[in-house]
C-alpha cells in the first residue's frame, strides 16, 4: 500500500510531463513548416542514382542482394527507373545452384524478395566493366546506347553512387578481372564536375577498406560515407541456412533498416545517416567525408538524395488565346521520301557456317621490339663467352 | 570578354523632345555598363543609341486612338532585325497610353514611352524599358550560373530550362477512372491550332517535337482531403512535390531521343474524387488548378461537371476544352522557358502575346540568355578538355576530335565577334555550333582515360618480366667492358 501511493503520484507526474510535451509539440509543429521551405533551398529538380554490384558468382550473393535493396529503398522514395543506372552481374536469380528460382532474398527465413518482376537492369553480367562504369559517369559513351544506359544529369541534378563488392586499399575488383583505383574515381568525379553533370553527389560505398576510395576525391559538393576504414574488412550480416549463403553486408543491412522508415516527405537529416551502424553492431567502423560539401550536413535530407522530391510552382497565369483559330497550315509540307520496299537480307545457310575451317592466321615476322632484345641478347651472350661456342648452337 | 551590343531608335514624336538635348536631332550615344559575374568574369553591356524625330508616316501611326494599334501601325516601319530595339516617345499628355502608365511594350520590338522632363529622367526611364525588354543583369547572371560563386546566387536562380539544341514536349493526359469517364481529347487539333505557331516562332531558339499519349489507371501518388464548406476535394500544397513521382514512372519519358523532356499532364480526376481544387500556400484554391515544376513540366487538373441527374449512365463521355487547356499549358511552357520572371514596374504596360505565345522582344531575351549560356559553356568545355590532356598526357587525340576543337574555338570566337557588333541572331546560331562541336569533342567516346596506360602500370608490368631477364645481360656486359679495359692496359705491359 505504501508503494500505491508513490505509484500514483508518479503516475500523475508523468501524466502532467506528457501534457507539457504535448503542448510543446503542438507549438512545434508550425516549425516544421517552414523548416521545410529551408530545406527545399537545396537547388536540385532531379535525382539519378547509380547502383553498382561489381561481383559475380553464387557466394557473392550478398553484393547483388546489397545492391537489389538499395535500388527498392530508391525507388520506393520516388526515383524513377529512367533514372536510375543498376549495374549487375545479375547471375543470381537463374543461379543452378539458386534453390528458389527468380528469386534474391535479403532477410534470412526468405522473408524479403527483393528480385521481384520490375528490377530493370542497366548494364548486366559481362557489361559490369570498370570502363563501361567510367564511361557512364563521364558521358563518354558511344553515340548507339540506348537511353537508359546512360547517365543523363545536368547541373542540376542530385546523384547517389552506390557502389558494393569486394575491394581493398584504394581499389575496387570489378568482376574478378579488373579493379579501378580510387585516383580514377576521384578524376572521374572531377570530369563530371568540369561539365557539370551534378550538383551534389552522395557516394556510399560498402566493401573491405571502403574509406579509401574516397580518400582522394578533390572535387566540390561531394560527401562520401564507408562502411569500414583503411585496414578494417567490412563483414557480412547474417547467412541464410536454406540458400548457403550470406544474404547482406552489416553495413547496408543497418542503413536499409534506417531507409525503411523514411518516407518521400520525412525530414531526417544526414547526420542521422552517419549514426548508422556504430561499431558495436557493424564490427567495422563506418566512414565519411563532408569536407567537400558546401551545406551542412544538418540541412541536407535524406530524400534530397534517396529520393525525388521535386521543387513545384503553383501556376497562377494563363495566356491568354483566340478560340477561333483556324488549323496551322504547316510551312514546309512533308516531303515523302521515297523508300524502297525493305527485303529480307540473304544469309549464309547455318550448315555452312558450322563447317567452316578456321580461318590461317597469318603468320607475321616478330615485331620490332622482340626482335632488338633478342639481338641484344645473343649478342651479349656470344661476346661474353667467345664466338667459339657458335658451333654448339647451330 | 564578352560584350552584348543592343542597337536602339530612339524616335522622338511631336512635342515629345526634351530640352536639354547636348546635340540637335538626329544623333548617336552610347551608353555602357558592366555586368561583373566573378572576379575574372564579366559582361559589358553597350546600347547604342540613334535619337531621331519622326518620320511622317510614325507621325500619323502614332495620332492612332489606342497604343496597341500604334503598335500595329509602327510594326512595318520598324527595323526588325533580331536584338534591336525602337522606342518612340510621345508627349506627356499624350492619350495615347492610359493614365498612370507610362511606358506601354508591344508585341514586336517596339515601346512607347511618356517623355519626361529632362534628357537624363528620360535615358533613366528608356534603361529600364531596354533592360526589360532585351536582359538583365541577374538574366546573364543566371545564364552564366556556374561561373557564380555559390552564395550570391540565389538557389532559385538556376530553374529555367538550360540552352539545348532541342526539346521535346509531351501531353499526356490521365485518366484514373475509364470506368466512369470516357475523355476524349483532340490534341492534335489543338497542337496545330495553339501549339505549332508558338513553336514556330521559338524555333529559331530549338528543335522542338511534339508527341502524346493517354494512360489509364495512372492514379496521383496522393490522396485528396475532403473540405465539406466548399463540398470538394483538395489538394494542399506541400503534398504537391509528391504528385509528380508515382506518375513519373509511367510516362514513358522518351526512350527515343536525347533531348531534355517537357510534360505536361492533364489529369482527369476520379468520379469518387470530383471536384479536385489545388490549394495554395494561403488556402485558397488556385483559378488554373495547375502547378509546374522547374525543369520538368506541368500538371493540370481538369474537373468533370458532375452529370445533371445522378441517374446519368456510367461512363460519362467527357469533351476537353483544349483552348482552356492550352492557355494554362502554353503559359507553364513560358514559366519554364523563364519568359515571365522578371519583375514589372507597375507603371509599365505589357501587351499580351496572344496566340503567338512570346512577343518578338521575348524571344530577343530568350537568344540573348542562350547564346551567352553557350558562350559560357563552351570556354568551360574546351578549358576542362585541355586541363584533361595536361593532366594525362597518354591520351591520344584523334583527328576528328581535333577538328571540333578547331571548329568549337572558330565558332564561339566569331559569335564573340557578332555579338559585339549587335548581329544577335548570326551570334546564337555561332554559338550553337560551337556548343554542339564541342560538346561531340568532349565526349568523345575515345577520350576514356582509362583505355590508356598510366606509368606507374607501366612500372608495375614489366619491371618484374625484364628485370630478372637484364641480370645477366648486364652481367655479361660489366664483364666485357672489363675485359677490353684489360686488353687496352696490357700492350703496356707487355713493353
Amino acid at each position: 500500500m505504501a508503494a500505491a501511493v508513490p505509484g500514483a503520484s508518479r503516475a500523475r507526474a508523468a501524466a502532467a510531463l506528457l501534457l507539457l510535451l504535448g503542448c510543446c509539440g503542438a507549438a512545434l509543429a508550425s516549425g516544421p513548416q517552414d523548416q521545410a521551405e529551408q530545406f527545399f533551398r537545396s537547388g536540385h529538380t532531379n535525382n539519378w542514382a547509380v547502383l553498382v554490384c561489381t561481383s559475380r558468382f553464387w557466394f557473392n550473393y550478398r553484393h547483388v542482394a546489397n545492391t537489389l535493396s538499395v535500388y527498392r529503398s530508391v525507388k520506393r522514395l520516388g526515383i524513377p527507373d529512367s533514372h536510375i543506372v543498376l549495374m549487375l552481374a545479375d547471375d543470381m536469380a537463374c543461379n543452378p545452384r539458386n534453390p528458389k528460382p527468380a528469386t534474391v532474398f535479403s532477410h534470412k527465413n526468405m522473408e524479403l524478395n527483393v528480385y521481384g518482376d520490375d528490377v530493370e537492369v542497366d548494364y548486366r553480367s559481362y557489361e559490369v566493366t570498370v570502363e563501361n562504369f567510367l564511361r557512364v559517369l563521364t558521358g563518354r559513351i558511344p553515340p548507339s546506347t540506348p537511353r537508359s544506359k546512360r547517365l543523363l544529369s545536368d547541373d542540376r541534378s542530385n546523384i547517389l553512387i552506390y557502389m558494393t563488392g569486394h575491394g581493398g586499399n584504394g581499389f575496387l575488383k570489378f568482376q574478378d578481372s579488373e579493379e579501378i583505383t580510387n585516383v580514377e574515381l576521384a578524376d572521374a568525379f572531377e570530369q563530371m564536375w568540369q561539365k557539370r553533370r551534378y550538383n551534389e553527389l552522395l557516394f556510399i560505398i560498402d566493401t573491405c577498406q571502403g574509406a579509401s576510395m574516397y580518400e582522394r576525391f578533390y572535387s566540390p559538393n561531394i560527401m562520401a560515407l564507408a562502411s569500414s576504414q583503411v585496414g578494417e574488412d567490412s563483414l557480412s550480416h547474417q547467412p541464410d541456412l536454406g540458400i548457403g549463403v550470406h544474404l547482406m553486408d552489416r553495413y547496408t543491412f543497418y542503413v536499409l533498416e534506417f531507409l525503411e522508415e523514411i518516407h518521400p516527405a520525412s525530414q531526417t537529416n544526414m547526420n542521422d545517416l552517419f549514426q548508422v551502424c556504430p561499431k558495436s553492431l557493424c564490427v567495422s567502423t563506418p566512414g565519411h567525408r563532408t569536407d567537400l560539401f558546401q551545406r551542412d550536413p544538418q540541412k541536407v535530407l535524406i530524400t534530397d538524395f534517396f529520393g525525388s522530391v521535386r521543387k513545384v510552382e503553383i501556376t497562377t497565369e494563363t495566356l491568354s488565346l483566340h478560340r477561333d483559330v483556324a488549323g496551322f497550315e504547316s510551312k514546309f509540307p512533308e516531303e515523302e521520301l521515297a523508300t524502297e520496299p525493305l527485303k529480307y537480307a540473304e544469309q549464309l545457310p547455318v550448315a555452312q557456317i558450322i563447317h567452316q575451317k578456321p580461318k590461317q592466321k597469318d603468320w607475321h615476322p616478330p615485331g620490332g621490339f622482340i626482335l632488338g632484345l633478342w639481338a641484344l641478347i645473343i649478342m651479349v651472350f656470344f661476346k661474353t663467352y667467345g664466338i667459339k661456342h657458335m658451333k654448339h648452337v647451330f | 570578354q564578352v560584350q552584348l551590343v543592343v542597337p536602339m531608335a530612339v524616335v522622338f514624336g511631336p512635342g515629345s523632345v526634351p530640352g536639354d538635348l547636348p546635340r540637335p536631332l538626329p544623333f548617336r550615344d552610347v551608353q555602357e555598363m558592366e555586368i561583373s559575374v566573378n572576379l575574372r568574369t564579366s559582361v559589358t553591356s553597350r546600347y547604342e543609341m540613334r535619337y531621331r524625330s519622326t518620320t511622317g508616316q510614325e507621325e500619323a501611326a502614332l495620332a492612332a486612338a489606342t497604343a496597341r494599334e500604334a503598335d500595329a501601325a509602327l510594326h512595318p516601319l520598324q527595323d526588325t532585325t533580331l536584338g534591336s530595339l525602337t522606342m518612340y516617345v510621345v508627349p506627356e499628355t499624350s492619350s495615347l497610353l492610359p493614365q498612370g502608365i507610362n511606358v506601354y511594350v508591344g508585341k514586336h520590338r517596339s515601346a512607347l514611352v511618356r517623355a519626361v522632363g529632362s534628357l537624363a529622367a528620360l535615358q533613366a526611364r528608356l534603361r529600364e524599358v531596354t533592360q526589360l525588354m532585351s536582359f538583365t543583369a541577374s538574366a546573364i547572371a543566371a545564364a552564366l550560373s556556374d561561373r557564380v560563386p555559390d552564395g550570391r546566387l540565389s538557389p532559385d536562380a538556376r530553374r529555367d530550362l538550360k540552352s539545348s539544341l532541342g526539346y521535346e514536349i509531351t501531353f499526356s493526359l490521365l485518366n484514373p477512372d475509364p470506368k466512369s469517364h470516357t475523355v476524349d481529347w483532340d490534341i492534335e487539333g489543338a497542337v496545330n491550332r495553339y501549339v505549332k505557331p508558338v513553336l514556330d516562332k521559338l524555333s529559331l531558339v530549338a528543335n522542338f517535337s511534339v508527341d502524346s499519349q493517354i494512360l489509364y489507371y495512372a492514379v496521383l501518388g496522393v490522396t485528396p482531403r475532403y473540405d465539406k464548406e466548399s463540398s470538394s476535394f483538395l489538394l494542399s500544397a506541400h503534398s504537391l512535390p509528391h504528385v509528380i513521382n508515382p506518375v513519373e514512372a509511367r510516362l514513358g519519358s522518351s526512350a527515343a531521343s536525347l533531348y531534355p523532356v517537357l510534360n505536361f499532364l492533364l489529369y482527369v480526376p476520379e468520379r469518387s474524387h470530383s471536384p479536385l481544387y489545388i490549394q495554395d500556400k494561403d488556402g485558397a484554391p488556385v483559378s488554373t488548378n495547375a502547378f509546374h515544376s522547374p525543369r520538368w513540366g506541368g500538371i493540370m487538373v481538369y474537373n468533370v461537371e458532375a452529370p445533371a441527374s445522378p441517374q446519368a449512365s456510367l461512363p460519362l463521355h467527357v469533351d476537353v476544352d483544349m483552348a482552356r487547356v492550352m492557355e494554362v499549358f502554353l503559359a507553364q511552357l513560358r514559366l519554364l522557358f523563364g519568359l515571365s520572371r522578371e519583375e514589372v514596374p507597375p507603371d509599365f504596360l505589357l501587351e499580351g502575346p496572344g496566340n503567338e505565345g512570346l512577343a518578338d522582344w521575348e524571344l530577343d531575351h530568350l537568344l540573348w540568355a542562350h547564346t551567352v549560356e553557350n558562350i559560357a559553356t563552351v570556354s568551360t568545355t574546351l578549358t576542362s578538355l585541355a586541363q584533361l590532356l595536361d593532366k594525362i598526357g597518354n591520351i591520344v587525340i584523334k583527328d576528328d576530335v581535333a577538328s571540333e576543337v578547331y571548329r568549337a574555338v572558330a565558332s564561339v570566337q566569331s559569335a564573340v565577334t557578332k555579338l559585339s557588333l549587335g548581329h544577335l541572331h548570326a551570334a546564337f546560331q555561332a554559338s550553337k555550333e560551337a556548343v554542339t562541336s564541342s560538346e561531340r569533342a568532349f565526349f568523345d567516346p575515345s577520350l576514356l582515360h582509362l583505355l590508356y596506360f598510366p606509368d606507374d602500370q607501366k612500372f608495375a608490368i614489366y619491371i618484374p618480366l625484364f628485370l630478372p631477364m637484364a641480370v645477366p645481360i648486364l652481367l655479361s656486359l660489366a664483364k666485357i667492358v672489363r675485359e677490353t679495359r684489360l686488353r687496352k692496359k696490357e700492350p703496356t705491359k707487355m713493353d
